[in-house]
């Protein structure tokens, strides 16, 4: 492996050339190049590492500024110094998953053979391929175990994935609104924005780099549907209302008479600018192939037989995407295979997203787990130590 | 089922003091499954003053996120349905403190108890105490005692015993009494088997250690 490091600004990218990937679909790639982003120093032990994974249409940058936005990373609530995830103590590492459109070999990257852009001749990924390709990277820093591997929604199936395959490499794992298998709904309504990113004719049947085309409002419809599921039914009605969008009556037409709409568009629009149609086909799909039981003969808990990993499961009550009924399932396979598990469920009405809010509830109880599983790792850093 | 105000370790309320007696039952570094944890008062002092590993298993959502803030392996759950899921002789111990009479099936939460531990202690509020007794024959009342302290409408403790019965179901489940510690008004006494008579009309409180017969 070399690192690439001529063509990176924001985050670092490194390229893996002699290492190559076999993805569960049966191709290998003989290349590879993972963007991530550092934060805080690894230790001499290299015993604080922190592996941050992200969200199907998140991006490298947790913390601080996202450099390509200029607005706060997505997790600045937990991660930073003096944070939770406190960067003064902990080395943190995140990195824009495989098949993503931020920096990491994806759809939108040149295919090998020369012949531009891969468009739909990317081979179809998992979730298991996205944290083959992020041991590679921890393989990279010379780390043997995380001290904790974290993330929220998909983040938190890579977080299962990790646990489940590589379970000797972390110390600690804390998947978030998150489940074991993607259910049978979630699949329907990603399979709504796959269909709308697909009849879109900018889309050129994901040939559209060459074309200079982008799907744009296949890929907004793809989100408005989507971003109501990260939501909740009474947060929707506390925010919005039926309140009217700079108006005073409705129009008896088709424009955005209410305030949800003219959001739901505005999200839609904001979408297109930063994310690649493709890379949401591709992501969506490994979500929906993700089930952790199948690969272990039906049986959840078989995949965390003599687990060593301390666990802690969050979820929301007012998350419909993945309610808690899901981690309860997990929770419960986790037991039987007599793991060490913790499991929370936060009091929320803010749906799904509210992994990546402000709960404080969320962060209290973080906080705790992470400081009782650092000392049992031995992490005593003078920042550590007591309570806040 | 714990008072939250007496969550520090070391300063456990007074009419608590089974929690320490448990503590003291409990072999170092063993793996210990606390059901109904509360606040984990008892699991804090276990892994503070035993070592142990220690989980927790606690119906109240703000009990366990109080476990789980405080950086205890608690999970949010119910004695009546979700001991199933642990694996067989998962745990060294398995505690019950306080919380079987206010479980819908005590016989089969001390069964599942069994299957999962090879040694259960289980704490109970004794109905057999004298107050008790004196409460219903002289005044004709549901009593409100020092360890039953909430009236018959709005208890938690729907399946409330004599420490006499509680042996009895252990006979009849295959469980033996090794050995108990009975509580009168803090003043503990060690049996070596079921408790007598006597403490059955003394004690407030009985803590028991089990085994499969």
């Amino acid at each position: 492996m070399s690192e690439n490091n001529a063509n990176q600004e924001p985050s670092e990218t490194v390229l893996f050339d002699s290492a190559a990937l076999k993805l569960d679909c049966g191709v290998t790639l003989d290349t590879l190049e993972l963007a991530y982003r550092t934060y805080g120093t690894l230790n001499d032990d290299k015993t604080n590492a922190i592996l941050i994974c992200h969200a199907l249409t998140g991006d490298q940058y947790p913390a601080g500024e996202n450099p390509l936005t200029g607005k706060p990373g997505w997790w600045t609530q937990i991660v930073g110094p003096g944070r939770i995830i406190d960067t003064d103590k902990y080395f943190v590492i995140c990195s824009n998953v495989l098949g993503g459109c931020g920096g990491s070999t994806g759809p939108q990257s040149d295919n090998p053979d020369g012949s531009g852009p891969y468009g739909l001749n990317f081979p179809v990924i998992t979730i298991a391929d996205m944290v083959r390709a992020q041991n590679l990277l921890i393989d990279h820093f010379g780390i043997e175990s995380l001290f904790c591997v974290i993330g929220g929604s998909m983040g938190g199936m890579q977080v299962l994935e990790w646990a489940a395959a590589h379970g000797e490499r972390v110390f600690s794992a804390v998947p978030i609104a998150t489940s074991a298998r993607h259910s049978s709904q979630n699949i329907a309504f990603h399979e709504v924005g796959r269909q709308a990113i697909l009849a879109d004719p900018e889309w050129h049947s994901g040939a559209y780099y060459a074309q200079k085309a982008h799907p744009r409002k296949g890929l907004a419809v793809a989100r408005m549907a989507a971003h109501i599921t990260y939501l909740s039914e009474a947060a929707l009605q506390r925010k919005f209302g039926r309140n009217l969008q700079d108006r005073e009556s409705i129009t008896y037409g088709f424009d955005a008479d209410f305030q949800i709409e003219s959001y739901l568009r505005h999200q839609g629009m904001s979408f297109v600018e930063r994310f690649d149609a493709n890379s949401y086909l591709y992501i969506t799909r490994a979500m929906d192939y993700f089930d952790i039981a199948a690969e272990n003969g039906g049986n959840l808990a078989a995949a965390f037989t003599n687990s060593a990993t301390r666990f802690c499961v969050m979820s929301f009550t007012s998350d419909w995407l993945f309610p808690t009924a899901e981690s309860v399932n997990l929770v419960r396979a986790l037991n039987a295979a007599g793991a060490n598990v913790s499991f929370v469920e936060i009091e929320s009405d803010k749906g799904h997203d509210a992994f990546l809010l402000d709960e404080p509830e969320m962060h209290a109880t973080l906080n705790g787990f992470l400081k009782s599983a650092a000392k049992a790792r031995g992490l005593t850093n003078d920042a550590g130590g007591d309570d806040d | 089922m714990i008072d939250p105000k007496s969550a520090a370790a070391g300063n456990l309320a007074a009419d608590r003091i089974d929690l320490q007696l448990i503590a003291d039952m409990v072999p170092r570094n063993s793996k210990v499954l606390d059901i109904g944890c509360g606040d984990g008062a008892l699991l804090e002092l276990l892994v503070n003053q035993r070592g142990v590993d220690g989980r927790g298993l606690e119906l109240g959502q703000s009990g366990v996120n109080n476990c789980v803030t405080r950086g205890l392996s608690v999970v949010q759950g119910n004695a009546d349905t979700d001991l199933s899921y642990y694996p067989d002789n998962g745990f060294d111990t398995v505690i019950l403190s306080q919380t079987l009479q206010a479980t819908q099936r005590p016989h089969d939460v001390l069964r599942e108890m069994a299957r999962i531990g090879k040694r259960l202690i289980v704490s109970i509020p004794n109905f057999g105490h004298w107050r008790v007794r004196l409460d219903l024959l002289a005044k004709g009342r549901m009593p409100v005692t020092g360890t039953l302290k909430a009236s018959w409408y709005e208890t938690a403790n729907i399946h409330l015993c004599t420490l006499q019965d509680f042996a009895d179901l252990c006979d009849v489940l295959g469980l033996s009494v090794e050995s108990c510690i009975t509580l009168s008004r803090g003043h503990a006494k060690s049996h070596a088997g079921r408790p007598t008579r006597r403490a059955n009309l003394l004690a407030d409180q009985g803590v028991f250690v089990l085994r499969r017969i």
